[in-house]
């Protein structure tokens, strides 16, 4: 049978998503450009037995999710740029405690309510250090509207294996082009539940360690009673100022996800092999810098592209094995220089790193890219 | 026999936290009656807060509990009532955590009108933080951030839970410790999002900035201006100044959230119209 296909819009495709994923709860605060993934939930849902709140707010929102995740729901909010300064305090309570849940946050411009309409990407330092305190941080960056629905699954998948909020950022472009979709069958894409505990409700503990990095969370309502709090914990669930424990637990948390960063980076490496010039580049500003290389190509120029799928945890060993063979990184990026700074850490002075910022609501179009090739060759 | 409370306290996690005197231990101590009178299965029941030194009840208690940010606790209620509705849902925390940085979330909880219960301590500060005034304080109050005496006026809590549309708002004091159960125990039985109000002391942080000399002052404060509300009909306005209804304030019959929601799916799937 031939599969499913449609004509697809980006915020929609991410809805689809997470429907294939198993999401069974929704709860958000309407935003541009992100209002059409709520619209999408709302509709489909309850058809699937599923559940859609429209919350007072966007701290209301991040809430609601968290409290269904622990009752074993898999659930989802999206948001763009100043819903997502609101989600702060409890996206870091959901790293703290622990608790699975997907956050889409369609980029647009900013600070504050900047350009509602305009694409940008520059929400990717908020969501590794927009809320306070250390914590693990999984984004991902898809660049296409079939890239997204298929993105929205693995961030389920990795928010239910590390127990952890996983972001998707799309930017505005993303999010809202149009493009063909083709579904997934059932059961063709991997879909992960979050493990079960399997001791009894009198022995369970939420963060016992004695089951590694990544304890089985439990079900509220589900036999097994146990304590949840923002504060610094212990096995059981319950508040410690003890030093050995709370530096140990901090450190598990961060490591739950920085000792499986392999399985959870992913990217894409287009003509690299012998490139000089890579271009390091995600989102749609990926796409413009695929039509560069292409064109430097036949051109001449051996420029090569390097797409992140995963922004956060960021693919630093990589890089700065690329670095030793590169003449020159070049980083088109929708913001002042976010990507930049990360690829020259990361590249260790082995070679320099040209930015090109765009923070007018402008795509950043193939040439602008071809021409600094040509400048930095 | 004397009530066994233990049966409901969590293993090891006592002595609480609370000073000497503060009257949120009453409070705990009625919230257990209650659930005992209703007959509620400790692992079917969550027991919501946000953060203050009424939030940190839901530690001891043997339930499903969580402790969330401040302000909070209705939101994160919320998603758990709505993905588990058959789980009894308990908010419990403090004027300042409800009314002030939760303002938003209470008066949205008592609108959708989800079949939850809702007990805010109402000792006229923010006690954890050491007693800066909240949306509770009296006009003229000293706190730790009113030191010229409070210049805003106070919010009425049941005033402000009915106006929003609880369908279940009463009120009591810590005082009244007998009571507090009853009024719980009705609320947690009522469908719908009830609210109830418990007039409750500070004397560490609002005693002692206010010249209560000790904690029995406080106490009788709360036991000289309660009036029961069938009481208050006999009485005339000037009886009544300065007084506080207690009792259940308001009742009333609406359709619950959840059902609906419930019937909004089977709507979606194509079953009853
Ligand atoms: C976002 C945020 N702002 C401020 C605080 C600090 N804070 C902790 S408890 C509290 C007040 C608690 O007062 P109340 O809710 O009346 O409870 P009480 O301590 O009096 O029982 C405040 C302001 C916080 N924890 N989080
Ligand atoms: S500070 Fe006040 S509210 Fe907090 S425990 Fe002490 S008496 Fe109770």
């Amino acid at each position: 049978m031939a599969k499913k296909v449609a004509f697809l819009q980006g915020n929609e495709a991410a809805a689809h998503g997470a429907l294939y994923a198993g999401c069974k709860f929704f709860g958000g605060y309407p935003i541009t450009p992100s209002t059409e993934v709520a619209e999408v939930m709302s509709a489909e849902l309850p058809k699937v037995g599923g559940k859609f709140i429209q919350m007072e707010d966007e701290i209301g929102a991040m809430a609601s999710i968290i409290g269904a995740s622990l009752t074993g729901l898999k659930t989802l909010t999206s948001t763009s740029g100043p819903g997502l300064s609101l989600k702060q305090e409890n996206i870091g309570y959901a790293c703290i405690t622990e608790v699975p849940c997907v956050i889409i946050n369609v980029m647009r411009g900013g600070p504050s309510t900047g350009m509602p309409t305009g694409p940008s990407q520059s929400d990717v330092m908020v969501a590794k250090w927009g809320t306070h305190g250390d914590h693990p941080a999984i984004c991902l960056v898809p660049a296409s509207v079939q890239e997204l629905l298929e993105e929205m699954v693995r961030a389920f998948n990795l928010a239910e294996k590390y127990r952890t909020p996983v972001m998707v950022m799309p930017d505005e472009i993303v999010a809202h082009m149009r493009e063909r979709v083709v579904f997934p069958e059932p059961g063709e894409l991997e879909v992960i539940d979050r493990a079960a505990p399997s001791v009894s409700p009198e022995q369970y503990k939420p963060y016992d360690t004695q089951f590694g990095d990544i304890p089985p969370l439990a079900s509220f309502g589900s036999g097994y009673k146990f304590h949840v709090t923002g504060l610094n914990k212990m096995a059981d669930g319950f508040p410690t100022t003890k030093a050995s424990i709370v530096q140990a637990e901090e450190e598990r948390q961060v490591r739950k996800v920085e000792a499986n960063k392999a399985d959870i980076m992913k990217w894409e490496e287009y003509m690299v092999e012998d490139a000089e010039i890579i271009i390091v580049a995600f989102g749609s500003t990926s796409r413009s810098a695929r039509f560069a290389v292409n064109e430097a190509r036949k051109q001449g120029i051996k420029a090569g592209l390097f797409r992140l799928i995963t922004f956060w945890p960021f693919p630093e060993e990589r890089l700065l094995e690329l670095s030793k063979q590169a003449k020159a990184f070049i980083t088109p990026e929708m913001n002042l220089g976010m990507c930049t700074g990360v690829v020259k850490g990361c590249v260790e002075g082995n070679a320099p790193v040209h930015g090109i910022f765009r923070v007018d609501g402008e795509p950043i179009n193939p040439g602008q890219i071809l021409d600094k090739m040509k400048e930095v060759k | 026999m004397a009530f066994d409370y233990d049966k409901y306290i969590r293993p090891g996690k006592l002595p609480h936290i609370w000073c000497p005197g503060c009257g949120h231990g009453i409070i705990m101590k009625g919230l257990i009656r209650a659930i005992d009178t209703v007959g509620l299965k400790k692992e079917d029941t969550a027991i919501v807060s946000g953060i203050g030194c009424a939030s940190r009840l839901p530690g001891y208690m043997d339930c499903c509990t969580l402790h969330t940010a401040h302000g909070r606790a209705a939101a994160f209620a919320t998603g758990v009532k709505m993905a588990r509705p058959e789980m009894t849902v308990i908010l419990v925390g403090g004027d300042g955590d409800g009314t002030a940085i939760g303002g938003n979330h209470f008066i949205h909880a008592c609108r959708r009108n989800i079949d939850m219960t809702y007990i805010i301590m109402n000792n006229n500060i923010y006690g954890m933080t050491g007693g800066q005034f909240s949306p509770c304080t009296p006009t003229g109050a000293k706190a730790s951030t009113t030191p010229y005496g409070n210049p805003d006026p106070a919010f009425d809590v049941a005033k402000l839970a009915i106006g929003a549309g609880a369908t279940f708002v009463a009120r009591g004091t810590a005082y009244h410790a007998t009571q507090i159960d009853k009024l719980i125990a009705e609320a947690i039985q009522h469908k719908g999002f009830s609210v109830v109000e418990i007039l409750d002391d500070c004397p560490t942080t609002y005693g002692r900035r206010n010249k209560f000399k000790s904690v029995v002052e406080m106490m009788n404060r709360l036991k000289e201006i309660a009036v029961p509300v069938k009481a208050a009909e006999k009485m005339t306005p000037e009886q009544l100044q300065g007084k506080v209804l207690t009792g259940v304030l308001y009742k009333e019959d609406k359709p619950e959230y959840c059902e609906q929601y419930a019937k909004l799916i089977e709507r979606a799937q194509g079953g009853a119209k």
